[in-house]
């Protein structure tokens, strides 16, 4: 088992023939994800890296039977990229693209609310389920297969901490970026429940930061739920100033209640195991795992 | 994208909105002329002198005063102009005056009693839409009405499919208590308002006061907006308001060469690919007994060219006594990553003049290792987190 993403998932990439959609669908297809085509308005009927391009993503879903999507669209159209997707029937919504204006993403999310339909991110690095489907931006590498699953804000921390849990012997189900944006489609609550759900993982590693209530939302939820495997929880940003973005457009500290410390407080009250330093994550998993 | 009250104000009016009016003056004699014209335009005997700089607070400052007048003016003005504003959101040393706005006084006698509200529009986070927030106690701080009565401020989230609906201005204006002329002039208000703040891609509007004057007009007294970086692209316009001389000199130079970089305090400079690990990275060189110098996210191409322009930056901070570079090398070779840093560093010459830390995991990350240990430059290599920390503790000492 593994969550979102797995060896049957038939994937479109949309901008597939632009330069990151080009490089990042190499990337995957040489991981050995199932890409069975893409989308370029205007350039349907071409073949691009031995996949069909089609004009749009309907086309795509009646012709291969796509049902998951990868999003490397400029900013300025990827929230009409999102919705044409759900639009077509795609399950599954990955958005890497960074920088698409709020406005653009109120839209998009009131939109996909309505479908049947899951959005990952955006400003993302996707989603990868090591060993059978790489859907993202991450180095496949660095994932080895296992019990641990891992829900991120972030891209780099993602895999520092996949390399950190491989390191003690363990592995990943599935690893989940979520994204660093104010509006994104699956929560850390959302992204959680589905691991908490799948037989296959054991323990779940959390990496938030600073901004917003997703790292609470999760922390509350996990303690109702009763679940007895284990969150090993991270926030990043304790010595971030309040009133500044630091990067990702999601992270700053507006209120008392946002700052690293209060979600590690929030996080540790409801069951989680938080580490203070980013360098013990993998160690962590590790002692929880052995109890 | 901060903007100054004059400015947001010039938004809020080109979409309908009714605005205390003002004219921007740089020195006294600019501000006299600016009163005698809106003495002219609108007929205010008084004029307030508002200092125009990124901060709230500014009354607290004393960058706010009333000038009853032409030589008060003319006083207050020359006062204002060119002093450190110091206000509760200010560093300090509080922040350079180059501009203030004269503007009409509004709070003139009449029929009835004037009264203060507050209004922001803004997006809530927990459920991905826009929201009039609100409150009938204006002119004051919003946190500490929010801590002290929350019963007294409202919430109006706006469906996107609809937009806001006339039923929602109506709640609005009568949530604040207002009947006749002055009920019918805040459902004008809060509509302009808001298609203001849709159409701008605006990323906050904040509104303290909002005025009921005492012949019943409502109009926005002040005006904070933020324009969303991420739309700039599509408000050209509005981009070119932006005044680099309110913005850290450091983060301007770096925004111009595409590097993501905060000033910070410390002593410990950073380099580090992606803005999660930037943070974490941050935050361990705080346990390792330093303090993070800056957030600096250096991207996916960390090549020489690249690498030099970040150093040139973080030692442009004269705090800076060690610079930690930490890169998760995934799709960006480790190797090359390496290769680069030890470019960089030979380009800089003299002008390295701090020991470095390179932390290097990933693809190719021994290989990366060797590169920088057989350089000959005083740089320590790492592969683990930890073991970058640590050198961090080390050089300190």
């Amino acid at each position: 088992m593994s969550v979102l993403v797995n060896k049957d998932s038939k994937i479109i990439v949309q901008g597939f023939t632009g330069s990151e959609g080009t490089f990042h669908a190499e990337q995957m297809i040489e991981y050995g994800t199932q890409v069975v085509g893409g989308v370029t308005p205007g350039k349907g009927g071409q073949e691009h890296l031995g996949r069909p391009v089609f004009n749009t993503v309907a086309e795509a879903v009646e012709k291969v039977g796509a049902d998951t999507s990868i999003i490397f669209v400029p900013p300025a159209f990827a929230a009409d990229a999102i919705m044409e997707a759900a639009n077509a029937g795609i399950k599954v919504i990955i958005t890497i693209t960074e920088g698409i204006p709020i406005a653009d993403m109120v839209k998009a999310a009131d939109y996909i609310k309505h479908r049947d339909c899951r959005l990952i991110g955006p400003n993302c690095p996707g989603v990868i389920t090591p060993g059978e489907a790489k859907v993202g931006i991450m180095p496949g590498f660095v994932f080895k297969k296992g019990t641990v699953g891992i829900v991120s804000k972030s891209g780099t921390l993602t895999y520092e901490a996949a390399d950190q849990v491989v390191r003690q012997g363990l592995g990943i189900t599935t690893a989940i970026g979520i994204g660093g944006d104010p509006i994104i489609g699956t929560t850390t609550k959302d992204a959680v429940e589905l691991l908490i759900n799948d037989p296959e993982t054991e323990a779940v590693v959390m990496i938030g930061e600073i901004g917003g209530q997703l790292e609470a939302d999760a922390a509350k939820w996990y303690k109702a739920s009763g679940s007895k495997k284990p969150i090993i929880g991270f926030i990043a940003g304790e010595t971030a100033p309040a009133g500044r973005t630091m990067g990702h457009a999601g992270a700053i500290v507006g209120g008392s209640d946002d700052t690293a410390q209060a979600k590690k407080k929030i996080m540790r009250e409801h069951g989680i195991h938080v580490v203070d330093s980013p360098a013990e994550i993998g160690l962590k998993v590790k002692e929880v795992m052995g109890k | 994208m901060n903007l100054h009250e004059y400015q947001g104000k010039e938004i809020l009016e080109s979409f309908g909105v009714r605005i205390q009016r003002g004219i921007v003056a740089h020195n006294a004699k600019e501000a006299v002329d600016a009163a005698k014209q809106l003495t002219a335009e609108t007929g205010t005997g008084w004029h307030v002198i508002k200092a125009q700089v990124h901060a709230g607070g500014r009354g607290k400052g004393g960058g706010v005063k009333l000038a009853k007048n032409l030589k008060e003016v003319e006083e207050i003005a020359g006062e204002i102009i060119g002093m450190n504003l110091i206000t509760p959101q200010t560093s300090a040393e509080g922040k350079k005056v180059h501009q203030v706005l004269v503007a009409e006084d509004v709070y003139y006698p009449g029929d009835s009693e004037t009264s203060e509200f507050y209004m922001s529009v803004l997006l809530n986070r927990a459920t991905g839409r826009n929201m009039i927030m609100y409150s009938t106690e204006g002119g004051m701080d919003i946190e500490e009405v929010a801590e002290k009565t929350p019963h007294l401020i409202f919430n109006e989230e706006i469906d996107p499919a609809t937009g806001l609906m006339p039923f929602q201005a109506r709640k609005i204006a009568f949530n604040l208590g207002l009947s006749g002329t002055a009920f019918k002039e805040m459902t004008k208000f809060v509509t302009a308002l808001y298609k203001a703040y849709s159409e701008s891609d605006a990323s906050m509007f904040e509104i303290n006061p909002v005025l009921k004057t005492s012949d019943d007009k409502i109009m926005a007294v002040d005006a904070k907006v933020s324009i969303d970086d991420n739309a700039l692209f599509r408000r050209k316009k509005y981009a070119e308001m932006r005044d680099l001389r309110e913005e850290n000199a450091i983060e301007v130079e770096a925004r111009a060469v595409g590097l993501n970089y905060v000033d910070l305090d410390g002593n410990v400079g950073c380099m580090v690919n992606g803005a999660g690990l930037a943070m974490a990275t941050m935050d361990l060189i705080k346990m390792a007994g330093g303090e993070p110098a800056n957030f600096l996210d250096v991207g996916g191409t960390a090549d020489a060219k690249r690498v030099e322009e970040a150093f040139r930056i973080i030692l442009k901070d004269d705090g800076v006594k060690a610079i930690l570079i930490n890169i998760f090398g995934g799709i960006v070779r480790c190797d090359r990553v390496a290769q680069g840093v030890v470019d960089a560093y030979r380009n800089m010459g003299d002008a390295m003049k701090v020991p470095i830390i390179v932390r290097l995991q990933g693809t190719n990350a021994e290989l990366a290792k060797e590169i920088i240990d057989k350089s000959g430059l005083a740089v320590h290599s790492a592969v683990q987190f930890q073991e970058a920390a640590d050198k961090v503790k080390e050089v300190l000492k």
